[in-house]
Formats: C-alpha cells, structure tokens, sequence
C-alpha cells in the first residue's frame, strides 16, 4: 500500500515537473539557449562584437500572426515540420507562382494545391529563395498578440487617399517609392520586400560606422557611431538619419529626420525607428524593429526578424536604369483608362 | 665620445621625430593597412570635361551663369585621349547632343571613374575583407573586394571592383562595365571591354592621390590615364546626405505621360 502511494506520489511530481519544465519550454529559443553552452560573438579588432557578413532574411514566419493562429505564440516541432512538407510540396514542384513576403507560409497554413499569386505574378515558384519555417507564429513580438496596432484616424485617411492616387496615377509621384525606384525603405519589414529575394544585406563595420547594406537598389545606411547629434530637424531624408551606438551584445541605431515623402506602412516624418543588432549564434543575427509614430499607429510596436548568414554574394541591382518601360506603362495605362472612362461618361450623357 | 653622444642624442631625436610625422602622416588601421576612411571629394572640373578646357557657356540659356562651364587644366596624362577614329566621331557627336544624352542628365549610375570626380563627395568605410565606396550621386555604391572576390555574374553599372595593398596604395581592378556610362559632360566615353585600375595613395592624413588607368581595345588605341588629388571633407559633422535624383529627372523623363489638366 505504502509501496503505491510513494509510486503515485513520484507520479504526481514528475508530472509537475514535466507542466513546469513545458512551460519552461513554450519558447523554443529558450529551450535552445539552455540547451547549448552560452555563445560569445567573435569580436572586431577594435572589441566591438563582429556583425559582418552577407545576410539575408528568409524566414518564413509571417509579419502578423495569422487568424488560424490567433493566441498562439508558438507551433510545435511536429506543426512545423508538417507545414515544411507543404511548403515543399506547394513550392518545389515547379506549378506555383513566386510567394514573396508572407504568402508562403500563408499558403503552406491554408495546404492549398497550389499558389496562384493574385495580384500579378513575378514568375514561378521555382526562382524563390529557400524559405525557413521555425516556430514562431509572427514577426511581431509587442503586441503580445501578434498584430500590427491599429492606424489612427488621421493614418486612415491618409491611406485612403493614397490607394484613390496610386489607382488614378496622375503623375510619376503617384507611383509608390519603390516602383519609382526610389527607395525600398526603412526598414525593410513586411510587404514583399522584408523577406525573401529582396533582403540581402552586407554589414559593413569598423570603429567609427555600421553600414547595413541593401542590395536592393544599393542602398548603403552609413550609421555613425561616434555620439553625434541627429542632423537638424529641417533636413529631412527618404530613408531617415541614422545614429549608432553599443548596448552591451547589441548594437542600437536610432533614425529620425525621416521625410514627408517616406513611407513605411504609411508612417513618414513622424517616425522614430529603433533597431537592435545582435549575433545570438554564428550564422544569426537577431534584428529587433521598434516604430513609433503616434500619428500613424495607436501605440508603438515591435518585430523581431531573424537574418541569416549566407556566403552568396551581393551583386549590383540596377533599378531606375531598367525602369523607363515600366513606369511609362503604368502611366500610359492610366492615361488610356482615363480616356476610355471619359468616352463612357459622354457615351451616358 | 661627448660628441658621439650627442651626435646620437640628436640622431634619435630626429628619428623620433620622423617616426611622429610619419604617424601624422600615414594613418593606419588596427591591421596596419593604410587608413582611407572618411569623406572625400575631388576639387575640378573633371566632370564638365577630363581634358584641358577654357570656360565656356553651357546649353541651357535661360540659367546662364549658373550653368556655364568652368574651365580646367585638365586630368589626362599628356592630355591626350587615344581614340580610335570612328570613337573620335562618336565623341564629337556625344559633345554635340550632351544636354539629352548624358546618363548624369537622368540620374543613372555613373561608372567609374566618373563617380569619383562628380561634384559630390563619397565616403570609405574600410574593413579588412572589403571595403565600401558609397557616392552621394544617386546613391552609388561599390564593394571592392580584398578578399576571396567572387566572379562578377554580368556587366554592370559600377563594374566589380577587386582591390590588394600595394605599399600605402589601394590598387583596385575595375571590370565587368556595361557600355552605358560616360566619364564626363563632354562625352568621352568607353565601351563594355573597359577595364579600369585604380590607385588610391594617401598625401598626408587630408588627401589622397587618384590614379586611373583606362584601358578599352574597342574604343582607345593604348592605355591612358587621369590622376587627380582628392580631399577629404573636415567638417566635424562631415556626412553623406541623399541625393537621390530618381525624382528630380522624373518630369524630364516621365512629364509626357502626365495627366493633362483641362485650363
């Protein structure tokens, strides 16, 4: 009898131990992080931990935690082992379109046959960058639940009125920035530009700048690390001013002096971005994105992207040079919309 | 021996001497190579025209003084561009049409060496493996490679640049040029078989020495070169600021294809 008690007794807290150790474990980075031995990025000759390389964000995990998976912060190692076999599936056969962004975890999430992109497709599944699946269930990290924090009103109208302009395109402005090839903004995160093909970087490093590098229309965020003052509030720049210091392990770039004419998610002059570099693992750098902008977002928010170290090189992406054509069809495709309607409207008279 | 000593007082002195000046001199980063960072600009006219030029009236009327074209005594070695005959005609003809045919007009990327020279400054990050080169003009930007380079996959606008140390000099070998680019508002030009070596020395801590070797069988006769002094930009709050002329070229380019607005 004693004999059965002590047995369930063991029982019982073993099994307590196990409910601790689970929920211990719901983060599998912190189930990783205690697993290995604590790692120390290797340092520049200067003693600055060394960020340098060629990276590229290829995760799969979409920016916004999607409504199948609303509450959950993290998938289990069989949910994504099962959604990896979807994904190659849907994407290594060859009958899919080309998934930028979030559309290929969504599309793996959903298990369709195959993913008909359904705006205009960029060519097939097969020119994909390999996409990672881990087990995070979105970007975004603050809010806890997943989700973009809603726009204000002000941020609302704002967007209407720019979906009326980038219809009508009534001029060159009216294209977005990127289609311009102006810039592709900062930061990269979100849309079809914060994954994928369209987000290698190289970090560029010594004692007195951080340079993060976009291949995508070259751009080059020379990031001072010297403590100097942000440039003066009337000089406004597409891709904002950015200042760099060291916090510990982690380096911190705070960019103001965005313009009127950026545009991230909306968001412009207003915005205040901050950025955490860190190497938590020799081909990972954890890249933290906190946006404030109080004329845009309800409330402040943050993701975190994981870049990878790839030893592909970086080449030249030439974008205004090759986009006479594009930007002239678009607008005599307006031109011509526009009279047609004309032609209708008198057609009714 | 009072004299010995003091013979070799004075030789140390000097060496010590020399050594500080030679510190002052010829910065150096943590890996002993010659330090080139910082912002630099070149201070010519070598972007209106390489060669020797007397000032002369530029090709819009309406902007006179602002647009005229200052002379200069030019960057060519002997002043002479090599070439061959009908290259000649095609840069006569480029100097006639230059108000609509030079790339710079429509902000594309302007190749080397021009983005050197340019009236706009470009600042060096430098690191061991690679080295920056970012140009305010529309945001150019090259890697030159000190290490492991890899092969240049197709022609480009900044070509691919492979730099070594040769003594204090960065000698950077510049290949894989597309035909698109000019070297100046005068139309001197050059084919895709351009191959350019460049040599970047420092001349104290505040200026470099520019070399360039031109070299394009399909386009000059021999090799020739341009050499300039460039300088670096002191201001204490020195930095690269955007000029991204994407947006200022669009009228010109795209202005035909605006909506019209009934008057």
């Amino acid at each position: 009898m004693g004999h059965r008690f002590l047995v369930m007794f063991t029982v019982a807290i073993v099994a307590t131990l196990a409910a601790v150790s689970a929920a211990a474990q719901s983060s599998p980075q912190a189930r990783k992080t205690r697993a290995s031995k604590p790692w120390t990025p290797p340092l520049t000759p200067d003693g600055q931990p060394d960020l340098q390389g060629v990276w590229l964000s290829n995760r799969a995990t979409p920016l916004e935690r999607p409504k199948a998976l609303e509450g959950r912060q993290y998938l289990t190692d069989a949910e994504v082992a099962e959604l990896k076999k979807r994904a190659d599936r849907i994407f290594k056969g060859g009958n899919s379109d080309f998934a930028a962004g979030d559309n290929a975890f969504l599309a793996a999430l959903a298990n369709v046959e195959q993913y008909k992109n359904p705006n205009i497709s960029t060519g097939g599944s097969l020119d994909m960058v390999e996409r990672e699946f881990d087990n995070r269930t979105s970007l975004i990290i603050d809010p806890p639940d997943g989700k973009i924090p809603p726009l204000t009103p002000e941020a609302r109208r704002k967007q209407a009125a720019a979906e009326v302009r980038q219809r009508l395109l009534a001029g060159p402005e009216d294209v977005n920035n990127a289609l311009r090839c102006i810039t592709f903004g900062v930061p990269r995160l979100g849309g079809n530009f914060g994954s994928g093909p369209y987000s290698y970087y190289r970090i560029f490093q010594n004692q007195h700048y951080f340079v993060l590098f976009s291949e995508i229309i070259h751009e080059a965020r020379i990031v001072p690390l010297d403590g100097r003052p942000h440039l003066p509030r009337s000089i406004r720049l597409w891709n904002g001013d950015s200042r760099g210091r060291w916090e510990g392990r982690s380096l911190v770039v705070d960019t103001s002096n965005f313009s009127p004419k950026s545009d991230f998610m909306g968001s412009a002059e207003n915005l205040h971005l901050v950025e955490r570099f860190t190497r938590v693992a020799p081909d990972t750098i954890e890249y933290q994105i906190t946006l404030d902008d109080a004329t845009t977002w309800t409330k402040p928010w943050t993701a975190m992207i994981r870049l990878k170290e790839t030893h592909d090189a970086i080449y030249e992406f030439a974008c205004h040079e090759g986009n006479y054509q594009i930007m002239v069809g678009m607008l005599a495709g307006a031109r011509a919309q526009e009279a047609e309607e004309t032609k209708k409207q008198r057609e009714t008279k | 021996m009072l004299i010995r000593l003091l013979w070799t007082s004075i030789l140390m002195g000097s060496v010590l001497a020399a050594a500080a000046n030679n510190q002052q001199r010829h910065n150096r980063t943590m890996q002993g190579k010659p330090d080139l960072n910082g912002i630099w600009q070149a201070l010519n006219t070598a972007n209106w025209d390489l060669q020797e030029h007397a000032a002369r009236a530029g090709l819009i009327t309406s902007l006179e003084a602002a647009v005229a074209e200052p002379g200069g005594l030019g960057a060519v070695e002997g002043d002479e561009i090599p070439y061959l005959p009908a290259a000649l005609k095609k840069k006569q003809q480029n100097f006639e049409t230059r108000l609509t045919a030079d790339p710079e007009i429509k902000c594309y990327l302007p190749g080397v060496p021009r983005a050197t020279y340019m009236p706009y400054p470009f600042q060096i990050v430098q690191t061991s493996d690679v080295i920056l080169i970012a140009y305010e003009f529309a945001g150019a930007a090259r890697t030159i490679y000190m290490k492991n380079p890899p092969e240049s996959p197709a022609d480009s606008w900044m070509g691919h640049s492979v730099g070594h140390w040769e003594g204090p000099t960065l000698v950077v070998d510049v290949t894989s040029f597309n035909d698109q680019t000019w070297f100046d508002r005068a139309g001197n030009f050059h084919s895709d078989a351009l191959h350019v070596v460049e040599r970047y020395t420092p001349l104290g801590h505040d200026a470099l020495d520019y070399e360039a070797t031109i070299e394009d069988p399909k386009v000059f006769s021999r090799p020739w070169k341009i050499s300039m002094p460039l300088y670096r930009r002191l201001e204490k709050n020195a930095q690269l600021l955007e000029f991204k002329c994407v947006e200022f070229v669009e009228e010109l380019m795209y202005g035909d294809y605006r909506k019209k607005v009934n008057k």
